[in-house]
């Protein structure tokens, strides 16, 4: 099998969200980067897939020069390759992505032939746009399903569960497919030193396309405003048992 | 200047993304398939009639929206930001090349429409020009009042859309399993939630002790599903479970934005944590500064005393 995942590199918020001066982004000097997790288990799958079927899973993001970290990561995971697009600081808008995402599939698979299989995010962690799967998939004449945390390649099918109402919704797909996944699908393996070190050798294709006008121009960020709470200490350890039991019976669970 | 809106069942969502719909200005017209039919507050339903919407078939589905789309020229098309909400209207955007703008908390129409909609599970907003000839939105749950559905079921105009083989693909075939039965996650009042602070999976115990006290359902962090103590089905946050429980409360939990994406709707948030500046404290009511394996189970034994005394 060959299977495509396509990640995006986004800042590890922690606690508080802090922008740039602008407001047009979040500010990034002291933070760490990362993937969202429904991409990790994305990764893992693919990795998962060539290891049951044989083949080569393949990462791809549209990202700046310091995406090759994530890139990386993934391959630590035991992704193969990877293909870097390469973009300046500016977020590029989901349908600029997904134009993007599709020529370099396309050249890819000129190249290298084509893809049984290329695995999404449900949404991205920072835009959660829910969109960029769904329209490579249609552009690529390729059927599409989301939101799944089953994934059983069946020959030339592919079995895709989503979580429904008192169950699961099963559907089933002809390969070559495209499917968007959630965190829960699988739990993602940690990387050994050895694959950490092999993943720096790893091939990455890079390249630099051309960004198009934004329709969904992003003008400012605004972090919404909390209430400017602060917790009322209701106490220092045990002690504080009955005050807490207080609080419940006030809310009324207790 | 129309909008259609997408609408997938009664209830108050529906409600929910006609209030959002209705500031756009125009009248608004429903679009419905399946069993869905009667929906009240709008101008006229368009219903689409086919086989394929016994299950839910995505592609179809927004095949259908387009061919309305192009009879009518809506200035937008308007959904619920659910799975289903911004699947659909997703695919109709692939298949128009229009840009779609999920998780609307205001919009306005025009050229270029205007939107905020909410980043990072709702931990940001962001404000967006949308470039398009038609807008397409959904709104983002639990954002706006929902508008009281009032008023007679509006007229039903039906009609068979016509649907391509590839359309057809993307249908659910079946539903397997079962629900686990008991307190669910997402709908209990209480959830009593642990953190990397659990220490192991052990660490648990305590939790699920206060929790089956409090008829309550047991949640926890990111760190803690990573780590495989607990499944991921218990993770709250913005990719696990989004709640509203009556009373949360969260030990050992650092209080990262992503964590508390997924629980900000709760009423009353108390945090148990070790240290008194854990970025949580912003975010919860109340809060009780110590070890959570001596606090807990203190909380537990409290309630005994007061049940049986
Ligand atoms: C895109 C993205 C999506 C994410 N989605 C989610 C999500 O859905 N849900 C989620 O939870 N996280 C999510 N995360 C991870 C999130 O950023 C945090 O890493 C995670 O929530 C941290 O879990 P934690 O609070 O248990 O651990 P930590 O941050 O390590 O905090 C542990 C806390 O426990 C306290 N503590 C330690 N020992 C004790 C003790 N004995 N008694 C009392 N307190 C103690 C410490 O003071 C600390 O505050 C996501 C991250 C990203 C980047
Ligand atoms: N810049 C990017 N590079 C690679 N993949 C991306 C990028 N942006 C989005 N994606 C993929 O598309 C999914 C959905 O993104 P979105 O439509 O922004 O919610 C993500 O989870 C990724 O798998």
């Amino acid at each position: 099998m060959k299977v495509l995942v396509c990640v995006k590199r986004v800042p590890m918020t922690g606690g508080k969200i802090v922008l740039t001066e602008d407001s047009r982004a979040i500010e990034t000097k002291h933070l760490g980067f990362t993937i969202s997790p429904h991409e990790e288990c994305g990764v893992e799958e693919a990795v998962r897939l060539v290891e049951a079927h044989g083949g080569e899973s393949v990462v791809l993001t549209l990202g700046p020069p310091e995406a090759e970290e994530q890139l990386r990561d993934a391959m630590a995971l035991g992704a193969d390759r990877a293909i870097h697009l390469v973009t300046d600081e500016d977020e590029w808008d989901a349908q600029a992505t997904a134009g993007a995402i599709v020529d370099a599939v396309r050249a890819d698979e000129a190249a290298t032939g084509a893809y049984d299989l290329v695995i999404f995010g449900n949404e991205s962690a920072d835009s959660g746009g829910y969109q960029v799967g769904i329209r490579v998939a249609y552009a690529l004449g390729r059927p599409v399903a989301t939101g799944l945390k089953g994934v059983t390649a069946e020959g030339t099918t592919v079995r895709c569960e989503q979580e429904a109402a008192g169950g699961r919704d099963v559907y089933v797909l002809p390969l070559p497919a495209v499917v968007t996944v959630l965190e829960g699908l699988n739990l993602p393996r940690y990387p050994s030193v050895p694959s950490k070190l092999r993943a720096q050798k790893k091939p990455v294709d890079a390249s630099s396309p051309a960004r198009p006008e934004s329709r969904l121009e992003l003008l400012r960020l605004v972090v919404p405003e909390s209430q400017g709470k602060e917790a009322e200490i209701l106490g220092h350890g045990p002690d504080a048992a009955p005050a807490v039991v207080e609080v419940l019976r006030l809310s009324g669970v207790a | 200047m129309a909008t259609l809106v997408y609408v997938e069942e009664p209830g108050d969502l529906t409600q929910q993304t006609l209030a959002l719909a209705r500031s756009l200005g125009g009248p608004l017209y429903a679009f419905t398939a399946g069993d869905t039919v009667a929906v009240s507050g709008v101008e006229m339903v368009h219903h689409a009639d086919a086989d394929a919407f016994r299950s839910y078939a995505p592609a179809a589905l927004a095949r259908a929206l387009v061919e309305l789309v192009e009879a009518h020229k809506p200035a937008a098309v308007v959904a619920a930001g659910t799975p289903r909400g911004n699947e659909v209207l997703a695919r109709v955007a692939a298949i128009k090349d229009l840009p779609f703008a999920a998780n609307c908390t205001a919009f306005e129409s025009g050229r270029p429409g205007s939107v905020t909609r909410t980043r990072w599970g709702g931990s940001l907003l962001e404000e967006a020009r949308v470039h398009a000839e038609t807008l397409l939105l959904t709104v983002q749950p639990h954002s706006v009042q929902g508008e009281p559905a009032s008023g007679e079921p509006a007229p039903v105009e039906h009609f068979s859309p016509s649907l391509r083989d590839e359309d057809l693909v993307v249908t659910v075939r079946e539903r397997v399993g079962s629900s686990a039965g008991g307190v669910t996650l997402a709908d209990a009042k209480v959830v009593v939630s642990c953190g990397r602070g659990a220490g192991s999976p052990e660490g648990f115990g305590i939790i699920e002790e206060l929790a089956g006290l409090l008829g309550g359902a047991v949640g926890c962090s990111r760190a803690v599903t990573m780590a495989g103590w607990r499944p991921h089905t218990d993770q709250v946050g913005q990719t696990g479970t989004k709640i509203a429980p009556d009373v949360y409360i969260a030990c050992g939990i650092s209080g990262a934005t992503q964590h508390m994406a997924g629980c900000k709707g709760a009423k009353t948030i108390l945090a148990i944590n070790t240290d008194p500046e854990a970025p949580i404290l912003a975010s919860a009511d109340y809060a009780v500064i110590g070890d959570l394996h001596e606090v807990v189970p203190a909380i537990s034994a409290e309630l005994r005393k007061e049940r049986t005394g």
